[in-house]
């Protein structure tokens, strides 16, 4: 899949994702030793979109389970399509119980949900698994096999086993812990808020037209406010807001009035705003 | 498995053993599955690159991302950057600069100028070279080492932040004087001296541990993550990390209580109407009724020793309750010295400015009265007397203090009132249990009226918070 760690890093950045070297390394290591990859990590520092880029840059398929509370097997795993079998039924009255019975148990009236759909068939796949940590305590019971055998059990239908593994990106918020048995089964992986250098090329990659030294200025302005004891500290995702924000404002500088007027795009809390300013020496805003 | 050809192929398995053995002392969870995949990790991405090494041995044995401040440390003894003295070949050449003989003022100026680029392998260098020529200590072979602490004593990077500074106006030609970012800049440089006191630690410990034995001073080694830092001894910075993980623990234990609440909210019997209902089926209880929850959120009634020993623990736990109120109807805060007060408000005022309210409570509540030192009989007794109404059949009170009562008289009785005035109390005590009931302590009589529990670090106060509080 990748030939070395710089082949990754290369790749996705070709894909617009540019790699820290630790996001780097795990990808490959994950591809290379065929484990399932947990991703955590504070909200908008690209944990989904690294799922979405390595499909990309692997010409995979990529499939989403998106996790909330009250997902299920039926959800998550496979279904059977109950209406297709009542006609299947009503559709055969002279068949014997047999017939009928192994007939409508087949692949055909089986519905597929994303966990059994990444493990079938032989193309090239991406198993996005999002926000795990919204999900019931059970539905990482039901994870375990997937992500250890890379197979799922249909009692009437047998075993399925995958003919080619998934490569599988698990994310988490950390809103709940996960159990200790799903996280023995991954590569580990926090993204955190990348450095400074880092922050300055995705800013200039994402917000093409900013002037370079307002960029450095930026990315300056919100290391320091990561710094700061807030409620909510800005994410690349706000990084990039303001880069554009600044851009549609015509600012050529960084300065006391550019800042107070825009200062409600990196800080979503009122008094994350009020103790910035204060920190920042701006009046009162 | 080994090949005798290859030394450093032989030792890779015997590394990576043993720095899981570390790792396991310091109490990290490893099992053998996860050996393996480091193991393999290893010899996928081979040892040529250092970082690509630390992250993929990371990434196969850590599980959270608070084992990272564990594990890093542990690494670096592990897998050195480099061996022996700078300059020198090999550990233990004997040739030690004697502290008049280091050009110290040199040193300093190619640290500032290194501070100044941000240059981090610059930075590693002298910090090697600053812990070679100023960290070593005695001359009697096992006796001798080198020391982080002394080291930072004698260069005192935390006075060149000005020279940082004025190298940055004079040499940066993107830092126009008056520029914004001139704001930020001082707390930039604090943070790039920090990472610099951070990597003469590490090369300290590296340079010891060539003397020692890895295995040794990787046991001996001290570092504690936040929430295992006891709250007795934690430092200003571990309360200011705890202070930061005030919200996100709150988040976690209210998902934990809401489980709980719907949990509860199902499957309890409800004998007296099931029987009844079974009268007109012969007795035979055919139709089982579970019981009806009132829909009634629980009320929290917090009584804190605020006195200097304990106060971080208790600030502590009052931002995590106040962060947690919307899971109550009601939350009311009272903290004592020796006399009483209700801080409720400047709880909900403070959560804006964490770190100022155990000074604000102290000067604006009236938690003492004539000396400083905590009386827990007295202020038991006050809180009977004038804050009973807090107390009704659906609050929960909690008392955090370590019982030591300064030989007063520890108000028995009080406590029973309150006991029993409330559907139910609990004693959290940040004192470890083995030092309980010694000297002034009395939480053994404290102990058979309420139940105690210890509480000496923020997981052990967020599991007993889980498990202990209302639904």
């Amino acid at each position: 899949m990748f030939r070395s760690v710089d082949d990754v890093t290369a790749r996705l950045a070709e894909t617009g994702y540019l790699a820290s070297p630790a996001v780097a390394t795990t990808v490959f290591l994950a591809a290379r030793l065929g484990k399932p990859l947990l991703v955590e990590g504070p909200a908008g520092v690209g944990k989904t979109e690294l799922a979405k880029a390595v499909a990309a840059i692997t010409d995979a398929r990529l499939i989403r389970l998106q996790c909330y509370e009250g997902v299920d097997e039926s959800r998550a795993l496979y279904e059977w399509n109950h209406a297709k079998q009542l006609l299947r039924i009503t559709a055969g009255r002279d068949e014997t119980w047999d017939q009928t019975r192994t007939d409508i148990f087949s692949e055909e009236f089986l519905l597929p949900r994303p966990l059994l759909a990444a493990i079938r068939g032989d193309d090239a796949k991406v198993l996005l698994i999002d926000e795990m940590d919204k999900a019931d305590v059970e539905v990482e019971g039901l994870l375990l096999e997937v992500l250890s055998d890379f197979q799922v059990t249909v009692p009437e239908l047998g075993t399925v086993t995958a003919t080619r593994h998934p490569f599988v990106v698990l994310t988490s918020n950390a809103s709940r812990e996960l159990s200790e048995a799903l996280r023995r089964r991954c590569l580990f992986l926090h993204i955190d808020f990348p450095d400074e250098e880092l922050e300055r090329r995705i800013v200039a990659l994402k917000v093409p037209g900013l002037d370079e030294v307002l960029t450095a200025s930026l990315v300056r302005v919100v290391g320091a406010l990561r710094a700061m004891d807030l409620r909510k500290a800005p994410s690349v995702a706000e990084t990039v807001d303001w880069a554009r924000t600044l851009l549609a404002l015509g600012a050529d500088r960084l300065d006391e009035e550019v800042v107070r007027a825009s200062l409600g795009v990196v800080l979503k809390h009122q008094e994350d705003v009020r103790a910035a300013a204060a920190k920042l020496d701006l009046d009162a805003v | 498995m080994s090949t005798p050809a290859h030394s450093t192929a032989a030792t890779v398995p015997d590394r990576v053993t043993s720095l899981v053995r570390a790792l396991r002392t310091h109490g990290i969870r490893i099992g053998t599955g996860e050996s393996v995949d480091a193991a393999r990790a290893v010899a996928v991405l081979g040892l040529a690159d250092r970082d690509q090494l630390r992250e993929g041995l990371a990434a196969a044995l850590l599980h959270d991302r608070g084992q990272r401040a564990v594990f890093d440390p542990v690494f670096d003894l592990y897998f050195p950057r480099r061996v022996g003295a700078p300059g020198g070949d090999g550990p233990g050449d004997g040739a030690r600069f004697e502290e008049k003989d280091f050009d110290r003022d040199g040193l300093r100026d190619r640290l500032a100028e290194a501070l100044a680029a941000s240059d981090r392998a610059a930075m590693a260098a002298l910090a090697a070279e600053a812990v070679d020529g100023l960290g070593g200590y005695g001359s009697a072979p096992g006796s001798d080492g080198f020391s982080a602490q002394q080291t930072l004593e004698r260069l005192r990077p935390q006075t060149l932040l000005a020279r940082v500074r004025a190298a940055l106006r004079a040499g940066g030609g993107e830092s126009e004087s008056g520029a914004f970012t001139d704001r930020v800049e001082a707390d930039e440089i604090r943070r790039r001296i920090e990472d610099f006191r951070e990597l003469v630690r590490a090369e300290a410990r590296r340079r010891v541990a060539e003397r020692r034995g890895t295995d040794e001073i990787a046991r001996r080694m001290v570092v504690r993550t936040a929430d295992r830092a006891d709250f007795l001894y934690a430092g200003r910075s571990q309360l200011a990390e705890l202070r930061r993980a005030v919200h996100p623990l709150a988040r976690k234990l209210a998902t934990r209580l809401a489980a709980r609440r719907r949990r509860a909210a199902r499957g309890h019997i409800d004998l007296r109407r099931t029987l009844r209902g079974s009268l007109s089926t012969g007795g035979v209880p055919m139709r089982p009724v579970l019981r009806r929850r009132r829909p009634a959120r629980p009320e929290l009634v917090l009584l804190c020793d605020v006195s200097g020993s304990v106060a971080g623990f208790a600030n502590f736990t009052m931002l995590l309750v106040q962060a947690l109120h919307d899971q109550f109807s009601r939350v009311r805060v009272f903290a004592f010295v020796n006399r009483v007060d209700e801080v409720t408000e400047l709880i909900a005022r403070g959560a804006a400015d964490p770190e100022g309210l155990g000074g604000r409570i102290t000067t604006e509540a009236a938690v003492t009265g004539w000396h400083g030192s905590s009386d827990y009989g007295g202020a038991l007794t006050e809180f009977v007397e004038r804050h009973a109404a807090a107390l009704t059949s659906r609050s929960s009170v909690f008392v955090l203090g370590d019982a030591r009562t300064n030989q007063m008289d520890p108000g028995l009785a009080a406590l029973r009132r309150i006991a029993r005035m409330a559907r139910r109390t609990y004693w959290l005590n940040p004192e470890p249990r083995s030092q309980w009931d010694t000297g002034d302590s009395v939480a053994g009589a404290y102990g058979q009226i309420v139940p105690m529990y210890e509480c000496r670090d923020a997981r052990q106060l967020s599991a007993l918070v889980g498990r202990l509080l209302p639904v």
